[in-house]
């Protein structure tokens, strides 16, 4: 079992990687399940307002929960995964903007201009959105060798800031009750400041290895 | 012959003190659960008004579904989710339940709900319900103008505001076990305001009682304010001179104002105003000055700038 999980066939992966995808692919079909079955409640588009947004909330941070997994377990293999989540989020990003845009403006130019110069929450949602589609869009193989492994990843880090962008979207529209952004903001806290340690860490280790 | 002596079998080997002192609360909890079980979103059972009359305060819109108003709503004393009251008001019990209807007036008088409920004609209020949150409904409500009730009790030249208080039982209703908001929840209105026909205090809706989730057992409807300027489960009406403090006002202050009448042209600081989504339709429609109800309160509002006093 061990070694499975230190270094898995590429059959075995291919397995891991199909049952993602299809577990990934739960929230859209259990909003379509709802839908037809007159589940969504008297307010369906903000029910799938909602939730294509928490999904894509937990589409980014499992996205960034990757490396330090992959650094805790040694699991190299989680690297292979990362792609398919990031394109999740973003998947459910669309939908979740799409939603916006069709069902709930109906594709209101005026108003939806309005809405993201005016209220910061929408802003704060917009520029998330617009800067994930850059990082989708870069994520094939051919991509990545065209930008080159450096400018590759330091364009991906900009996952930091949408992540970062997307909880606050969520901590302003909230009335009043925080709990929910809260528990996203402490999790996406953890996953980031343990990339400082690791980075403030490595140095040091470094040089103790040299001595 | 072997003889044995009986074992001596006291009451409390049977059934703990303790549960013998909550088994009116277990057969309340097993009738809730059962009527729960036949009417599904309805927290607790609610029985047939009668002698309801008709009033030309009624809009002829379509009604929004009982389902969607007894399982869509705000109600934070059960939770923050639109789907929590429905789920959880069932621990709420409306009997016995008293108003205290006091402070600046000649004769201060305790309600017995039952009483009340008998006091005055009841009328049927098909009544706009627009929400702070940018949603709307149409509700038949059943109840009496509250100015009947304050005419009663002849508020004194020192009764300039109204103050609503909610029941705050955190025993009762788990919302307030955490600090969302500072309990008890509490509203106010203007004198006029709520001497304003259009002022009511809601006991039914669709011909029932109301649902403990929508506010039972009596509630205020001010159908030109937004939604939560109307408080729910009241156990006290206090007359006052100076205005009072509201529960999201003293939460937010630049977000919800005192008035919160309902204004297309002021925005809430987040969010639009000028158009609302209501239950049931596709489409946004507009929203409309004072919800619609203009014509019957704009006057009260005559030369105050609503931009101000939101």
């Amino acid at each position: 079992m061990w070694n499975v999980l230190q270094n898995p066939s590429t059959r075995q992966l291919g397995f891991t990687k199909a049952a993602l995808f299809l577990v990934a692919l739960v929230p859209l079909l259990r909003l379509i399940w709802l839908g037809i079955n007159d589940g969504l409640g008297a307010n369906p588009i903000e029910f799938i307002t909602h939730s294509t947004g928490t999904w894509t909330l937990i589409g980014l941070l499992a996205t960034l929960s990757i490396t330090p997994l992959r650094k805790f377990t040694g699991w190299n293999w989680l690297i292979r995964l990362r792609r398919m989540l990031g394109l999740f989020a973003f998947f459910y990003a669309s939908l979740h903007f799409m939603t916006y845009i069709w069902l709930d403006q109906f594709f209101d130019i005026n108003t939806i201009v309005k809405d993201v110069i005016k209220r910061p929450f929408i802003t704060v949602g917009f520029l998330a959105f617009v800067l994930l589609i850059p990082l989708a869009v870069t994520s094939t193989n051919s991509m990545m060798k065209r930008l080159g492994g450096k400018n590759w990843q330091r364009l991906h880090r900009l996952i930091y800031v949408i992540a970062t962008l997307a909880v606050v979207h969520y901590w302003w529209l909230v009335k009043k009750d925080i709990t929910q952004p809260l528990i996203y903001a402490v999790v996406l806290a953890l996953l980031l400041g343990i990339r400082v340690l690791f980075k403030a860490r490595r140095p040091r280790l470094g040089s103790a290895l040299k001595a | 012959m072997l003889i044995k002596k009986p074992d001596v079998l006291k009451a409390a080997d049977i059934t703990p003190y303790e549960i013998y002192l909550q088994r009116r609360h277990f057969l309340r909890a097993g009738t809730a659960l059962a009527a729960s079980a036949l009417l599904p979103g309805v927290a607790e059972a609610t029985t047939r008004l009668s002698g309801i009359v008709s009033s030309r305060y009624s809009t002829s819109e379509e009604k929004t579904p009982y389902k969607d108003v007894t399982t869509y709503n705000n109600y934070y004393e059960f939770g923050t989710d639109k789907s929590d009251p429905a789920e959880y008001a069932q621990s709420l019990r409306t009997r016995p339940w008293t108003i205290s209807v006091e402070g600046a007036v000649k004769h201060p008088k305790v309600w017995d709900i039952d009483a009340l409920l008998k006091a005055f004609p009841i009328e049927e209020r098909i009544y706009r319900l627009r929400c702070v949150e940018g949603w709307s409904m149409v509700i038949p409500w059943e109840g009496f103008p509250l100015a009947s009730l304050i005419r009663q009790v002849e508020p004194t030249g020192n009764a300039k505001y109204v103050e609503f208080t909610t029941l705050n039982d955190p025993a009762q209703m788990p919302g307030q076990r955490s600090s969302v908001l500072n309990w008890p929840y509490t509203e106010g209105l203007r004198m006029d305001e709520a001497m304003h026909p259009l002022t009511i205090i809601a006991v039914g809706l669709y011909g029932q009682t109301l649902p403990n989730q929508n506010g039972a057992p009596a509630r205020l409807v001010v159908p030109w304010k937004y939604g939560f300027k109307s408080a729910k489960s009241i156990v006290r009406i206090r007359f006052v001179e100076q205005q009072p403090k509201t529960a999201w006002g003293r939460a937010a202050p630049s977000e919800y104002g005192f008035y919160s009448n309902v204004n297309p042209q002021v925005d809430h600081p987040r969010w639009s105003q000028a158009r609302e989504r209501r239950i049931g339709e596709f489409f946004k429609r507009k929203t409309e000055m004072f919800n619609g109800y203009g014509d019957q309160v704009a006057r009260l509002y005559q030369g105050m700038d609503l931009r101000k006093n939101f």
